[in-house]
């Protein structure tokens, strides 16, 4: 009955490679106030995301820890006219769904909503940004949950080594750097972020993205909420000082966590930004070395020695620096030998041309990598946000492409000299040795 | 509306294809029937250990992930109790290796016995770094065995313990193979950018010629209606203390599910839920809690579990969610708050439709189910749910001799 004959099962078939990348572009308009609002048209479903920006809201802006973020986290938690339940009834009732979000350098308040509940769910998000007012008992139920997360997420050998590796990079006093602790929950005051909230959260010092299948309506309603003057700053907040980032002197440091299964490793340094001509070439060199499934200390510690579930490095970007990092959990046993395996891959990197193979393979993985990251419109939000922050157009995204494709084992073994050695790196491993 | 068109193989594989010009992208889905309740009880942990080895080479391809990287291509698996899936996607025009590839490990794995003895040694790093060497990391492997008794439901995907992966051996990788990963125990879903004619002929080219063996009969022993309340005590070096709650409830296709489904929305779903607004904020007891399904596909778990605020003893926050949902059973619930769960919902919903991957994987579990038709009715079915049903299963589910209560208490230092 079966007539079928055997495909060629030993070769695999023909394949394309992208050489043209075309990304959908945001469309810029202004509110009556001045406001930027890019529009990203696309997508299949009645719905929308909402995001206002706020670049000066981010922890870099902030005069204490945790001001930024408990701002921003409490946008909703009550407004001059809702109170913290009454707003949340009404944002539950019409289906929609509030993000906040801060970093280390912006905040943003983000809606998500069906299209047919957009008119009910915009005066919420309007009041919430224009007239947030922290209330006292909020704020107390607030902090006294979040630093029971905040314990919780402390006792992970993985968070204390996130946290202490940028402490180690950047010093404590630099934002990027702080090592946020429990004595910080106990001097946060509610007027903090009143003040922040007031100082921050400005028509003049926001922008708006908005992606989904826009309602012909859209840019109108935006407008009518948030397009007037009234909200706009009486005078312009004078630039904060960048702080000095104070790198540790010491190369490796090891923090004792007892009866500790596992180790977690961070190896790394400070690199640049995407700012930086060779940050599109390190992007490429960082994926051969632990940036994907086929990485070489995937293949190396995990798929031939099994001494982790996982391993990977990455590179950092942010508005004033940033560091390139290796991590992994591996079992305590092993943890030594698996520090061996990736000093030995960098320098494999350094003294060794990347052959041919594998270099194809990466840059084809790239430029999929590439396609996926722009697929939909929230992935082409992000894509936008990602240039637009840095005052960057879409040439660069093209520009990038061109990289990917023109790159050779030579460049990427220059770039492996110049940034990867291992004298350059701060090792810390949390757990046991 | 998803839409979509099916056929069949003639080796029993079932195929849907579902078309989204908006994407550059295809995606491939490759559901199988087989799950951690379908492993020998002296054998936990098998079939997860089982999907890494998926990616170990298969007869004719040594390696998965190479050849799917080298055209731009990115997948992953992951396993439940209940099924075991893969997923890739990939620019479109490459389409067929994915093809070949996930046809090739459905024909047969290479079997190479160092792929078994690394991922043994990565299953067990898993198993330290996601049960063990995590603050409540071992939760569940309490869990289960304290609210099943005889059900498979009773072991975690990751398996019972360490012992039984590193026990595996290569005739009993063989033998799961054989039994589990033919073509009709398999579904398949193919979305993005193609067309039907060119799915349908691809898949007859690369699946087609794989021969066949009945679809496993599942035969799984019932779990006996639980007539006690059960409470287990354990202390741990964690920061504070955890109360974790779950109740029996029925299967994935019977009619209570999605009551279920809304009566956990009520509960815990967004700042207005009930028992955020009365237990974290009105009456000050937990720090976060909440409540959801696991949603297992035999009869299943209803769970609420929550962090107690420093100086609340577990007898006085269990009381507090007993009283809660006492009054789901007393009470009706007004038609504003059914209407507010039921829009969430349906946002819900939605906004799962915009990517291919997860369209691809819902489809495919509900074909499972039983039509994959089943993703287009589904908002219709919460639609239809009423306020009589609510406190009915609240009555029915939500009883204390239904409940099994694990108090994870917070070692004082």
């Amino acid at each position: 009955m079966n007539t079928l004959q055997q495909p060629d099962r030993k070769h695999a078939p023909a394949f394309g490679t992208l050489d043209q990348v075309a990304i959908a572009e945001a469309k810029t308009i202004k509110l009556g106030n001045g406001i930027p609002l890019f529009k990203i048209d696309a997508g299949t479903q009645d719905l929308v995301k909402i995001e206002f920006i706020f670049p000066g809201a981010g922890a870099t802006s902030q005069p204490g820890p945790l001001v930024s973020v408990g701002t921003n986290d409490m946008l909703d938690e009550g407004t001059g006219r809702f109170s913290s339940s009454e707003l949340a009834e009404r944002i539950d009732y019409f289906g929609a769904f509030l993000q906040m979000e801060s970093t280390l350098d912006f905040s943003s308040a983000c809606l998500f909503c069906l299209n047919k509940h957009l008119r009910d769910t915009l005066p919420l998000l309007e009041e919430m940004i224009k007239s947030a007012s922290f209330p006292s008992h909020e704020f107390d139920t607030y902090l006294q949950n979040k630093k029971q997360k905040f314990l919780t997420d402390e006792a992970k050998v993985s968070t204390i080594a996130r946290k202490k590796f940028t402490q180690l990079l950047f010093g404590d006093v630099h934002p990027y750097g702080h090592y946020l602790s429990q004595g910080d929950f106990e001097t946060l005051d509610r007027q903090q972020l009143l003040h922040f909230h007031q100082r921050a959260y400005r028509a003049d010092s926001c922008h708006v993205v908005v992606s989904g299948k826009m309602d012909p309506q859209l840019d109108l309603l935006i407008d009518t909420h948030f397009g007037d003057k009234t909200w706009s700053s009486m005078n312009t907040p004078s630039a904060k000082q960048p702080a000095l980032i104070q790198s540790t002197l010491v190369k490796k440091h090891f923090v004792e966590k007892k009866d500790a299964v596992q180790s977690a490793i961070r190896i790394g340094r400070l690199l640049f930004n995407k700012m930086d001509p060779d940050f599109m070439g390190m992007q490429v060199l960082n994926t051969i070395f632990g940036g994907y499934f086929g990485s070489r200390l995937m293949s190396n510690i995990r798929e031939d020695k099994g001494y982790t579930y996982g391993i990977g490095s990455g590179i950092v970007s942010l508005k004033q620096a940033g560091y390139f990092f290796i991590s992994t959990e591996v079992g305590v046993s092993v943890c030594k030998d698996a520090l061996t395996e990736i000093y030995f891959e960098m320098a494999r990197l350094r003294n060794e041309l990347i052959p041919e193979e594998e270099l194809i393979l990466v840059k084809n993985y790239l430029l999929g990598t590439f396609l996926r990251s722009a697929d939909g419109p929230f992935s082409l939000a992000d894509k936008f946000k990602n240039i637009y922050d840095y005052g960057l157009d879409y040439t660069y995204y093209q520009r990038y492409v061109q990289v990917v494709k023109n790159i050779t084992s030579i460049d990427l073994q220059a770039l492996a000299n110049k940034y990867l050695q291992e004298g350059q790196m701060t090792e810390l491993v949390v757990g046991l040795q | 509306m998803i839409k979509f068109n099916r056929f069949t193989l003639d080796n029993g594989l079932r195929v849907i294809v579902h078309s989204d010009t908006s994407t550059q992208l295809a995606c491939l889905n490759i559901l199988y029937d087989v799950g951690a309740r379908d492993e020998d009880p002296a054998q936990t942990g098998f079939a997860h250990l089982f999907e890494h080895l998926m990616f170990g080479g298969s007869v004719n391809i040594p390696s998965y992930d190479e050849p799917l990287q080298r055209v731009g291509g990115e997948n992953n698996a992951f396993t439940s109790n209940d099924i075991t899936n893969y997923y890739l996607t990939l620019p479109v025009n490459n389409i067929e290796t994915g093809f070949w590839l996930e046809s090739d490990r459905m024909l047969s794995l290479a079997f190479s016995e160092k792929s078994l003895e690394v991922q043994r040694s990565v299953v067990i790093e898993e198993f330290k770094q996601r049960y063990l060497n995590q603050p409540y990391g071992d939760v569940w492997l309490l869990l289960r065995p304290l609210a099943y008794k005889v059900h498979p439901y009773l072991w975690c995907t990751i398996g019972k313990e360490i012992k039984h992966i590193e026990d595996a051996r290569m005739d009993d990788v063989k033998a799961f193979f054989k039994k589990h990963y033919t073509p009709s125990n398999a579904i398949l879903v193919v979305s993005g950018n193609v067309q039907f004619g060119e799915i349908k002929q691809l898949t007859e080219k690369w699946f087609g010629t794989i021969p066949t063996t009945p679809k496993p009969v599942r035969n799984l022993p019932p779990e006996p209606v639980q007539t006690e309340y059960r409470n287990l005590s354990v202390q741990r070096d964690v920061p504070s203390d955890a109360l974790y709650m779950a109740f029996h409830m029925c299967s994935r296709t019977e009619k209570g599910y999605h009551v279920m489904d809304l009566i956990s929305d009520l509960l815990s779903r967004g700042n207005s839920a009930r028992l955020y607004n009365s237990l974290v904020k009105s009456n000050q007891l937990f720090s976060e809690i909440s409540a959801y399904l696991m949603g297992d596909l035999d009869k299943g778990m209803f769970v609420i579990s929550g962090k107690l605020l420093e100086g609340i003893s577990f007898q006085q926050a269990e009381d507090a969610v007993f009283h809660e949902l006492e009054k789901l059973k007393t009470d009706l619930i007004s038609d504003m708050e059914l209407q507010k769960v039921k829009n969430k919902m349906e946002s819900t919903i939605v906004f799962g439709e915009t990517s291919v991957l997860d369209k691809s994987m819902t489809l495919a579990l509900f074909e499972l189910l039983g039509d994959a038709e089943g993703i287009n009715l589904e908002v219709g079915k919460y639609m239809a749910v009423t306020r009589a049903e609510i406190q009915e299963a609240a009555q029915t589910v939500l009883r204390k001799t239904n409940c099994s209560s694990l108090f994870y208490q917070a070692l004082k230092h």
